[in-house]
């Protein structure tokens, strides 16, 4: 079964998404509400982690490598952040990159779940899909109100 | 519309004094009303009580709250009326006596100015106004006049001159800043430009700044000191509600049977409305009281007195213990299911989000009783009518958004909302914040519209006859802590300060004050006096006070009153609004046809214009001109043809304005402040019913730990208003609170070695003060400093040499939805000094008092009278309803 490899995508990107909130958070605390948001955040991804680890344990995990459907596009995370406002922009950008790629391995993951009637994973599932939705729109919503000064008029 | 008898004229000062000694009518009334007999017994204590407590001399310093006029549950609040005049003036002696009400905090009492010789020289409480029914306290009574008349006022307007201030003409410094503007705006726009206004314009004032930048300039940036006091209770009114607006009324203190104190230390904040307070639990039928502080606060003491609760949560878990209470409706059926029904959203998840809270869970997170905490439910869940009021002990903590729709949550699971005696007062801080967020200079679009409404954006254009996209709403309008990092890092260009002292106000003063001492921001200051932040402006503009201009403001309880010119203002300062028309005249803003965008001049045109923009909206002010605010008290908003006595209380249908096309907000995530887009609301079909949220607790931002091991708390006092440039000015309540000190237990104390006076160092991560410290009714493990004090007054005027202002200690950090900073919530140590020479300069007759003996009682405050007079007819007031047999009900 293929779900492995989707339980899989889902570990490792949720643990890249919570690490790159917090390298982002802490390379722009000069935002106090983009540090303490992205902490907040980052533990809901944590959180994720440790519920998808009695899906593992029933379902297996498959990593990437995988010698039928090898990653393509590797979501590395951010290591370390730009400087500026435009910097912020584009890290608050990539993590949203790296949000939907967790989104939508949570949207493959229900529907699969759906198929199997296993309800413990649904619940996981859209519990953690609507997670996720909070964290694309707090960066959807700090994108959008640091766009104009950083592209218009920052030095 | 059933109405109390016709009030009379406004009351002469000769006709006060002839019936100093005569029974008030409600004497008379209150025998005349079918009730048992045992009530009726009450009622005739009552009697005795009042004919004792009369009238003469009072030292208000002393006696903060005056003398008591009990009276029983559903009566109306008996008039007595409060006056001082300067000098030992009597009121024959005063030349004019000119109606206006006190802005020196959000209660907004009604009251004539004495002006003799064409000076201020006091005030005097209007018997006929529905906010006070005559009675002033004592920032109101001492601080509203002797500051005019200081030497120290700025009579003209001064620009830097190789680093220092020096006096100018309004065309120079007028062309300094006009030049500037213009230079900015050719260069990179209209996002150069911020404003940083108050609490403490007219509405006029505001209507006009919020033209100026959002249709004339076309910025985001502007917002108000209003952010750091009442930018809370907006966020929370819309979450819940839909809109801004306050939906209860004072005259719920005569109604209710429990009344629950959130975060608020009445008795200090708003003293009229506190005395009303105790004018009911010093009654035989008193509301029992609930109070929510971490100090013992004279509203704690009365919530023991009263048989209800006082719970001090550690600082920093207020959404936890409210998480609590709420539970503990769903836990034991106090939930009215019915109602919830019909008029919410969302009763499941919020059951979901509480579900762990049990007490004993609260108990430990918060540091109080679980039983405390039941009993504190159990009041709210069983007592028939509820009101509950919140102020900066949860606006400027913690997750402060989330604990004040909180209260909303409890009033709507028991539909205790929309009528007397149940309801919600979210407090303001200034005495016009009010106007700032109706009349849009803060990031509020005027008349509560909704920015991301383009509909709501159409209207306004339309009104000011320019293109939709002048008017910035394209993204969420900036936040005044925002608006201070675009002027850090220089995108800011042209900061423009109007009526505020961020300097000693806003948290971590060291920053602050290096963003307005820098090259990089422009910075103009409008004020009346040098102010901290004046000294480090480009530009400082002398402008008039109270009493030296003409406008409108409405308190915290939407009622609006006229204040109108009692005297010239010194040398050249301007009203604020005549400095506003200067600027926009020089731009030279235009509408779309070309014509002038701001044509108005005087105050009432602008007021009218005002009305227009308020037109349909929940602020509704269509049904008020100057002419009807000249009547004898000032009327609540909505005023309109279905109301032309104005509104006593909001939501009487359980009706709220959460429309999609209606609401001033889709809302936020109450956790993170993301926002909720047009189309997830819209698929809520909300169609009038409110929002039941809720959030999980977090910890605080910055906890206590081996090497800051103590909570740090800012606060009030009851004889200063913000950083003290007005009651700063007044000798009585500058004796009264002389200097800034800080709180500690008395097992704190001890374990510091600390004595009442010594000497302290309080240091944060951020700054420190020393000062001396008060052993005091603090909860252990937390330190409480007044934020008032700044360097004004300082013989040595270099803050970098100060010691004393407690915001040098505080955190960069606010709250996701409302951006209201936390001043509540930081980490802090304290180490003994040295010995003081006598008692803490901390007032004693409030929430500061020593717990020991031998410290002399705060006192000496100048001769005011207080006397009993007829009580008149107030409008509205479902207490005269019921009187005349009509049912309030
Ligand atoms: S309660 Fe407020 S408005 Fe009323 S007199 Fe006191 S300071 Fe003024």
């Amino acid at each position: 079964m293929h779900l492995a490899t989707y339980v899989g995508l889902a570990h490792r990107s949720e643990r890249t998404l919570a690490e790159s909130l917090r390298v982002v958070g802490e390379g722009h605390a000069r935002h106090p509400d983009v540090l303490f948001t992205c902490r907040t955040l980052a533990g809901f991804s944590d959180d994720h982690v440790r519920q998808l680890e009695p899906v593992a344990r029933r379902y297996g995990e498959r990593h990437g490598g995988d010698v039928e459907e090898p990653d393509r596009l590797h979501a590395a995370g951010l290591a370390e952040v730009r400087s500026g406002p435009v910097g912020l922009l584009r890290d608050l950008q990539d993590l949203h990159v790296l949000g939907t790629l967790v989104l939508t391995t949570w949207t493959v993951i229900n529907q699969a779940a759906q198929g199997l009637r296993d309800h413990e994973l649904l619940s996981i599932a859209r519990s953690a899909s609507g997670q996720t939705s909070r964290q694309l729109s707090w960066l959807n919503t700090r994108m959008k109100a640091a766009a104009p000064q950083a592209l218009i008029v920052a030095p | 519309m059933s109405r109390g008898p016709p009030a009379p004229a406004r009351a002469s000062a000769a006709r006060l004094t002839s019936t100093t000694n005569r029974p008030p009518r409600t004497r008379i009334r209150l025998g005349t009303e079918p009730r048992s007999s045992r009530a009726r017994r009450a009622r005739l204590d009552l009697r005795t009580a009042l004919v004792g407590s009369t009238v003469g001399h009072m030292d208000r310093i002393a006696d903060v709250w005056g003398p008591r006029t009990p009276h029983g549950k559903g009566t109306v609040w008996p008039a007595r009326v409060d006056e001082y005049l300067a000098d030992g003036l009597s009121e024959d002696e005063v030349d004019r006596w000119v109606p206006s009400a006190c802005v020196l905090c959000s209660n907004g009492c009604g009251c004539d100015i004495a002006v003799k010789d064409g000076r201020m020289v006091g005030v005097r409480g209007r018997a006929t106004d529905v906010v006070n029914h005559g009675r002033l306290g004592p920032k109101g009574l001492y601080g509203s006049t002797p500051w005019a008349s200081s030497p120290d006022r700025l009579t003209r307007p001064l620009v830097r001159e190789a680093g220092q201030l020096v006096e100018t003409d309004w065309d120079t410094a007028m062309g300094r800043v006009v030049e500037v503007s213009r230079r900015l705006l050719a260069e990179k726009g209209p996002l150069t430009h911020g404003f940083y206004s108050t609490g403490q314009l007219f509405a006029e004032e505001y209507y006009v700044l919020g033209v100026i930048g959002k249709a004339g300039l076309g910025t985001p940036h502007m917002d108000g000191n209003t952010r750091l006091c009442t930018a809370t209770s907006a966020a929370a009114f819309k979450e819940s509600f839909g809109a801004d607006g306050q939906p209860g009324s004072y005259t719920d203190v005569e109604h209710c049977d429990a009344l629950f104190l959130y975060g608020h230390n009445m008795a200090e904040t708003q003293t009229v409305l506190w005395m009303r307070v105790l004018d009911r639990t010093r009654s035989p039928d008193p509301p029992v009281v609930v109070c929510v502080d971490p100090r013992r606060t004279p509203v704690a003491v009365e919530a023991e007195r009263t048989g209800g609760v006082h719970l001090a949560p550690r600082v920093g878990t207020n959404l936890a213990l409210m998480n609590g209470l709420t539970r503990e409706l769903f836990a034991n059926g106090w939930v009215d299911e019915r109602w919830v029904r019909d008029h919410t959203l969302g009763v499941e998840e919020l059951r979901g989000i509480v579900e762990p809270y049990t007490p004993e869970v609260v108990a430990r997170t918060c540091g109080v009783d679980a039983d405390d905490l039941r009993r504190a439910a159990r009041i709210f869940g069983e007592s028939r009518d509820v009101l509950s009021t919140v102020l900066q002990g949860f606006y400027q903590s913690h997750q402060a958004t989330a604990s004040a729709v909180a209260v909303h949550n409890l009033h709507l699971l028991r539909g205790l909302i929309g009528r007397p005696g149940s309801g919600v007062l979210q407090m303001n801080g200034q005495p016009t914040a009010q106007n700032n967020r109706e009349c849009g200079a803060d990031g509020d679009l005027p008349g509560f519209r909704n920015w991301e409404n383009p509909r709501h954006v159409g209207e306004l254009a339309e009104l000011w006859n320019v293109d939709p996209l002048t008017i910035p709403h394209w993204a969420p309008p900036t936040h005044a802590m925002q608006i201070f990092g675009y002027a850090e890092e220089g995108s800011i260009g042209l900061l423009w300060v109007v009526g505020t002292n961020p300097a000693v106000s806003m948290p971590e003063s060291a920053r602050i004050r290096r963003i307005l001492g820098g090259d990089q921001c422009f910075v103009v200051v409008q004020d009346l006096f040098l102010t901290e932040t004046a000294r480090l402006a480009d530009v400082v503009l002398p402008a008039a006070g109270w009493g030296e201009k003409t406008g409108t403001f409405t308190n915290t309880n939407r009622v609006v009153h006229l204040s109108e010119k009692a005297v010239e203002p010194p040398g050249e300062a301007r009203s604020d609004l005549e400095i506003f028309l200067m600027y926009a005249d020089a731009m030279d803003f235009r509408d779309r046809d070309g014509a002038p965008l701001v044509p108005w001049r005087e105050p009432e045109e602008v007021f009218d214009a005002w009305r227009e923009a308020s037109r349909g909206r929940p602020v509704d002010y269509t049904g008020l001109t100057y002419a009807r605010l000249r009547g004898p008290t000032g009327i609540p908003w909505p005023v309109t043809e279905h109301a032309p006595d104005g509104t006593d209380r909001l939501y009487h249908d359980g009706v709220f304005p959460t429309r999609t096309d209606e609401c001033e907000t889709y809302g936020h995530d109450l956790l993170t402040g993301a926002v909720v887009t047009e189309q997830e609301h819209r698929a809520m079909r909300p169609d009038g019913r409110a929002f039941l949220k809720g959030a999980h607790h977090t910890p605080p931002h910055e906890e206590p730990g081996p090497e800051y091991p103590m909570l740090y708390t800012t606060g009030r006092t009851v004889y200063q208003f913000h950083t003290r440039t007005k009651t700063g000015r007044s000798p009585s309540l500058r004796a009264a609170a002389p200097d800034a000190w800080v709180e500690l237990s008395e097992v704190d104390a001890a374990r510091l070695g600390v004595s009442e006076g010594d000497v302290v160092r309080v240091e944060s991560p951020r700054g420190a003060i020393e000062v001396r410290a008060r052993v005091g009714r603090v909860r252990p493990g937390t330190v409480f400093a007044p934020f008032h004090y700044g360097s004004w007054d300082l013989d040595d005027a270099d803050p970098e040499h100060q010691h004393r202002q407690a915001n040098e200690l505080t955190m960069t950090v606010w709250d996701p939805v409302s951006k209201q900073p936390y001043f509540k919530t930081a980490a802090c140590r304290v180490v003994r000094v040295r010995g003081g020479d006598g008692p803490a300069p901390a007032p004693t007759t409030a929430a500061s008092a020593p717990v020991g003996g031998g410290v002399p009682g705060t006192s000496g405050g100048a001769p005011t009278t207080t006397r009993l007079t007829d009580t008149p007819g107030y409008p509205d007031d479902p207490a005269v309803d019921a009187a005349g047999g009509t049912g309030g009900r």
